[in-house]
């Protein structure tokens, strides 16, 4: 999903991305016209006083017989107090609008979060980690920040602008259409250069992201950056990256000043063209000197909001970039679509019962055009089977238990689950729910949180106690391992679970299967890096505790395969040898050779030179 | 006591500002320069207005005609000024964004060098969404006042020319002038005491929010498998949530801070009005004067305003600068010494003695007290249980960490006496689980070192890569994504190993770096390594009958230690737990071994 924007998306104008937000951001519309109608007092407020002190030096002091310093003070006192009510009224709508933004961008954050999730496993591995969080984190921010003022200001701005031009309008029709027409150009070029913030701003969101990703390698692979002494490559990839935000940023820059030097030309245009235009038009009895000397003052008013506005643009176009950055996620089609919620009335359970898993002449490919990572598997593995899946590296062992897993579907084909008794169920149409519940995998590289042992487990089991997590550890014979921990159950983990060994992580990701409970148990290498002694009292205690269910068991160790009911051979994507251990191993084939090899390994015997 | 920390915050702010200045004097200068001109040059359009008022426009009226000269030289005069004020802009908008991009740019550079720098006991204690908000949310924070500051400081001349126009306009007037300044700092005095804590608040909740993110999305498989995605929103919804509310606790300070500051300037004016009135009234001043302060009154808004948006973004910068100093101030880096490694070809020797190490926050030592030697070209199989600690060790030897006690010794020489990159060079490690950058093949084979596809090819041949490598797309220029997401576990460990064949060590390090390999393509590896006449020496933790009967000598682990060492079938008689662990699968199934 690595969402690499053309230019065309970036240009997307910033209506379209407001309308795509709104929907996004349901919270956003709760009170909002309560919060319109604080902003246009609070322009009311803004635009009275500079009125106000014209009109004072107009009449007040400049009346005829000298200041007329009771009609001063009035005037003054009231524009007092519509400065104060101006201050409150600014205020109050100050903390609706940030009450309103920050709970609907918090349901912003939250929404891309979820879908991070639900987008399916392929589409999660494609975008790097440091940018997908970047999406939830700083893209947000950038809103937020915005929203903290030019949202207010932007609002003001606008208010002031209407209200400079009724005014302006009542003095001089004529006057006001020459600061208009001045203003044309401008009106034309802020769209040119809307779009062109657009496309700049999003290559910086996209800069950040990318920064985030290559930091986020740096720390992850720390042991390895120090291992190989890639300390310098590693701090010029992301100095590169530094550099190329940097100047992403600065190019953005450009833009935004070229935003205020054209408004600042058609202010200058404005004022000159007022001179020139109001002379004539006076000269030729239309306005007075006064109308004319009071219309160079009411520009300014005019010009300060568009002054304001085109910062605001700018800023808003900034913030509109991580938006759209936030809601090209959100808009991401997940590819393996929960069929409760995308199908609700179509949506199924899983049949009661041990399940079996029937493959449909299924065929999978990671991208299109790649090679075939399954190709047209077609079998039936029948409940309550211990089945091992053997096969070299790189045949597709792993894709196939990320097919009976749903994390990703078939190109072609359907995978089942069931039983000739129960009936088959096609897995695309079963609810997440009924299916993450009973079928359960153990993934290649497990993964634990900063949280302690027993937390971790009970990510299989939210509710058990730490009794209970103890007590399956005993079950798993593992009570001596648990008792070995500085804490027992309560030892913390550590980031990713490093603070543990990497067999002892692999034992913690099988418990957290076991407390799961599943009807099916997918382990993938789920025991690779655990000694052979405890991987050996580990796996008969778990073949006893999951006697009656049916276990997909994936192991280079073939002493899961000695053991299985049945073992499927798969090669560069077929499953070429179906069997038990006894079947398979007199037989010349894949299985006959790669057991050969294990067991001299294991026995210690010499390889044969090949 | 209050009062003392609220000073404390704006001095710490000022500094802040200082230091800021500082670091791109030369940038801020032209900024500052930009600024300037265009403070006068506001000032200035005020003054050509009013001057065709006078010359131009009034004129033009009671004569009843107008000079087309004067009408073009006010336009000039008008589009001139505004020509200045556009270079002022230019100047003060780019090379503020440029100062404030570029303080951001090195402070990232340092923050990151940092990361590379500390030790790995420093990463274990720092989650890494934290480092990334560090990273990017917090140096952005601690640099974003940088955007306004040449505007309020350029604005200070607004205040200056205006002051003086005004002091000799009228004394009496322009104190009224001189009372705003004060309470602008004062309120930004109360606000600072009062937005501190808030946003120091804000940016450590940005943090957890990041943290939540990065730690969950590298869990992404796991949260599937396990159906947890619900609770696991729920987890960044309920810090989500905290962040909202730390912001808006933000913005409920900031919005009344904006609109105090705004309304000074207002107020003031309103005073000058009402004081000036009278001193009309007295004669003391005539109308113009009035006129003109009033007029000069109204430029101060903007200057007002300026330095306000500085003011209120000093308590962010500082919350997001105390949260990068102790980065930057972390201690700990890897201290190298200043010799040379040995050049000779060939294995080298390795002797380790009475190493211990203890992980930090953990009482029992990892590895305690383990001595033995590898002779140059020897092999030792690392067999030990679960946990007993050889990852720790094999990192020991490859200084990933330093021992707290003993020594590591290549060739002779303690590991921490030789130069930056003289271990590595020697030596190579290939971690229990392969990390791969997100780069080609090739970049990940080379890590940019000086090795040609032949070199490159030939390792793959030797990890039994090269089928796999061949059949990708691009072959050696085939992306293989964050972490080596498009390969298979055995793919991503085969490439793992031939990064550190290429390399052709004199210390192999192989750390269970061969779990997903086939013992066939493991023996080649070994028989690669050893078959040359200087044959590099190999420390292997494996558990294959096979792979050890490769090692000249086997150390048996146990709690941390080397319990004890021999050849394999000494070790088979000698060490029950030895026995039953590489013979486990044989045993269970009553073969032989
Ligand atoms: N960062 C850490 N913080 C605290 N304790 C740790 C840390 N890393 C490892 N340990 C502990 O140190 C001990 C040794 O760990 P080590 O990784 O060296 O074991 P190992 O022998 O390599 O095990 P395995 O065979 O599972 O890979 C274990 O008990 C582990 O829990
Ligand atoms: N995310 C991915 N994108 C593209 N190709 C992939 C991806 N994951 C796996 N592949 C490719 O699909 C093929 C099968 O991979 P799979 O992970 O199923 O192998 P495996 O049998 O599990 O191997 P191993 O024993 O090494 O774990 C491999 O050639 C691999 O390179
Ligand atoms: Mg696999
Ligand atoms: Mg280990």
């Amino acid at each position: 999903m690595t969402v690499t924007l053309p230019d065309e998306d970036r240009r997307e104008g910033a209506i379209q991305t407001l309308r795509r937000g709104l929907r996004m951001m349901p919270e956003f519309r709760r009170g909002l016209p309560l919060t319109v109608l604080l902003a246009v007092l609070a322009t009311a407020g803004r635009v009275v006083v500079p009125i106000a002190v014209q009109q004072v030096l107009d009449r007040g002091i400049g009346a005829e017989g000298g200041p007329d310093l009771d009609f001063v003070t009035w005037v003054v006192l009231g524009c007092a107090v519509v400065v104060v009510l101006t201050a409150v009224a600014v205020y109050r709508m100050n903390l609706r609008l940030f009450r309103t933004t920050e709970t609907a961008l918090a349901g912003l954050r939250v929404r891309a979060f979820r879908h991070v999730h639900d987008l399916s496993a392929v589409h999660q591995q494609a975008d790097k980690r440091g940018a997908l969080v970047s999406r939830v984190t700083s893209d947000v921010d950038q809103l937020s920040q915005f929203m903290q003022w030019g949202g207010v200001l932007g609002l003001i701005s606008f208010g002031q602008l209407l209200v400079a031009t009724v005014v302006m309008f009542v003095y001089s029709w004529q006057l006001t259409l020459v600061v208009l027409v001045c203003f044309v150009p401008l009106g034309i070029a802020v769209r040119w250069f809307a779009a062109e913030l657009a496309v700049v701003y999003g290559l910086v969101r996209e800069r950040i992201g990318d920064l985030l990703a290559a930091v986020s390698e740096s720390v992850v692979g720390a042991s390895t950056v120090r291992a190989y002494g890639v300390r310098e490559r590693t701090a010029e990839r992301i100095d590169a990256a530094i550099d190329r935000h940097y100047r992403a940023a600065v190019d953005a820059q450009r833009v935004a000043v070229g935003v205020f030097v054209s408004g600042e030309l058609a202010a200058a245009l404005a004022n000159a063209a007022l001179v020139v235009a109001g002379i004539y038009l006076g000269l030729a009895g239309d306005i007075s000197a006064g109308t004319l000397v009071a219309f160079l003052f009411l520009v300014t008013l005019f010009v300060a909001p568009v002054q304001t506005a085109s910062e605001v643009i700018n800023e808003a176009q900034n913030a509109l970039a991580g938006f759209r950055r936030v809601l090209d996620i959100l808009d991401t089609e997940p590819d393996v679509r929960d069929p409760a919620t995308a199908a609700p009335e179509s949506s199924l359970h899983l049949p009661d019962g041990v399940l079996g898993v029937r493959f449909d002449h299924v065929t999978f490919r990671y991208a299109p055009g790649a090679r075939k990572a399954l190709d047209d598997v077609d079998l039936t593995i029948a409940p309550r089977r211990r089945v091992a899946i053997v096969g070299e590296t790189g045949s597709g062992k792993t894709t196939f238990a990320k097919l009976v897993t749903r994390l990703m579907d078939p190109v072609e084909g359907r995978v089942l689950l069931g039983s000739d008794d129960a009936g088959w169920v096609p897995l695309s149409d079963v609810a997440f729910g009924s299916l993450r519940a009973r079928v359960v995998m153990v993934p290649q590289d497990g993964f634990l949180f900063d949280a302690t042992v027993a937390d971790n487990v009970r990510y299989g089991a939210p509710t058990i106690s730490d009794a209970e997590v103890t007590r399956a550890f005993a079950d798993l014979g593992l009570t001596d391992w648990v008792e070995g921990l500085p804490h027992g159950v309560t030892s913390p983990v550590g980031q990713r679970g490093e603070s543990l060994s990497a067999g002892e992580r692999q034992l913690v990701a099988v418990a957290r299967a076991y407390v799961a409970d599943p009807d099916l148990l997918v382990l993938d290498e789920a025991t690779s890096a655990v000694d052979p002694a405890t991987e050996q009292r580990l796996t008969r205690a778990l073949d006893t505790l999951t006697a009656g269910r049916t276990t997909l068991t994936i192991a280079h160790r073939l002493s899961t395969a000695e053991r299985a009911d049945e073992i499927l051979v798969v090669d560069a994507g077929h499953v070429v040898q179906r069997g038990s251990h006894a079947e398979l191993v007199g037989t010349d084939g894949t299985y006959a050779r790669l057991h050969a090899s294990w067991r001299r390994s294991s026995a210690g015997e010499p390889e044969p030179v090949a | 006591m209050p009062r003392r920390r609220r000073d404390a915050v704006v001095r710490r702010g000022i500094r802040h500002v200082g230091r800021a200045i500082a670091l791109q004097p030369r940038i801020f200068a032209a900024a500052l320069l930009g600024s300037s001109l265009f403070a006068v040059m506001t000032v200035a359009s005020a003054y050509v207005i009013g001057e065709i008022t006078d010359r131009v426009i009034l004129p033009s009226f009671d004569e009843g005609s107008a000079s087309t000269a004067a009408l073009a030289l006010a336009v000039a005069a008008i589009i001139g000024v505004a020509l200045l004020r556009i270079v002022g802009i230019i100047g003060r908008r780019l090379l503020s964004g440029i100062m404030q991009y570029r303080l951001q740019a090195q402070m990232r550079r340092e923050v990151t060098g940092q990361y590379l720098r500390l030790p790995l006991s420093w990463h274990q204690q720092h989650p890494t969404g934290q480092l990334l908000s560090n990273a990017n949310s917090d140096v952005e924070a601690a640099w974003f006042f940088v955007a306004p500051l040449a505007f309020g400081l350029g604005a200070v001349i607004i205040i200056v020319i205006t002051g003086g126009a005004m002091v000799a306009t009228d004394p009496l007037l322009a104190l009224i002038g001189v009372v705003i300044f004060p309470l602008v700092f004062v309120i930004n005095a109360l606000y600072s005491q009062v937005m501190s804590p808030r946003q120091q608040r804000a940016q450590q909740l940005r943090a957890e929010v990041s943290e939540i993110a990065h730690e969950s999305f590298d869990a992404a498989l796991v949260v599937k498998t396990l159906g947890r995605e619900e609770s696991e929103t729920e987890r960044f919804n309920a810090r989500a949530g905290e962040l909202r509310d730390g912001l808006i606790s933000v913005g409920r300070i900031r919005g009344l801070f904006d609109p105090l500051i705004e309304s000074l300037p207002n107020l003031g004016t309103l005073a000058v009005l009402l004081v000036g009135a009278h001193r009309v009234a007295d004669g003391a001043i005539d109308v113009g004067e009035l006129v003109s302060i009033a007029y000069l009154f109204t430029l101060l808004a903007l200057p007002i305003r300026a330095i306000g948006w500085v003011l209120a973004e000093l308590p962010r910068a500082l919350a997001g600068y105390d949260r990068i100093t102790p980065v930057l101030e972390a201690t700990g880096e890897t201290p190298y010494g200043p010799e040379d490694a040995a050049t000779a070809s060939g294995g080298a020797a390795l002797g380790l003695q009475g190493i211990g190490y203890t992980f930090a926050g953990v009482e029992r030592p990892a590895v305690r007290d383990v001595t033995f030697d590898v002779p140059a070209g020897g092999t030792v199989a690392v067999v030990g249980p679960t946990g007993s600690g050889k990852s720790t060790l094999a990192g020991l030897l490859v200084r990933l960490v330093d021992p707290a006690d003993g020594t590591v010794l290549l060739d002779g020489l303690d590991i921490r006496s030789l130069r930056e990159g003289q271990v590595s060079d020697q030596a190579a490690f290939v971690a229990q689980q392969a990390f791969l950058f997100d780069d080609t093949v090739r970049g990940n084979i080379t890590l940019g070192g000086p090795y040609t596809d032949e070199d490159v090819w030939a390792a793959l041949r030797v990890a039994a890569a090269d089928d796999f490598v061949t059949a990708l797309p691009d072959g050696l220029d085939t992306h293989v994504g964050e972490r080596g997401a498009s390969l298979s576990g055995g793919q991503r460990q085969r490439l793992a190993l031939a990064r550190a064949i290429v390399r052709r060590p004199r210390l192999l390090v192989l750390d269970d770096a061969t779990s997903a390999v086939d013992p066939a393509v493991e023996a080649r590896i070994l028989d690669a390594l050893r078959a040359s006449d200087a044959p590099a020496t190999v420390v292997v933790v494996a558990y294959r009958q096979a792979t050890i009967a490769l090692a000249d000598e086997v150390v048996w682990f146990e709690h941390g230690r080397a319990v004890a060492r021999g050849s394999h079938e000494y070790l088979l008689g000698e060490v029950p737990g030895y026995a039953d662990l590489v013979r486990a699968y044989t045993q269970a199934e009553g073969v032989p071994a």
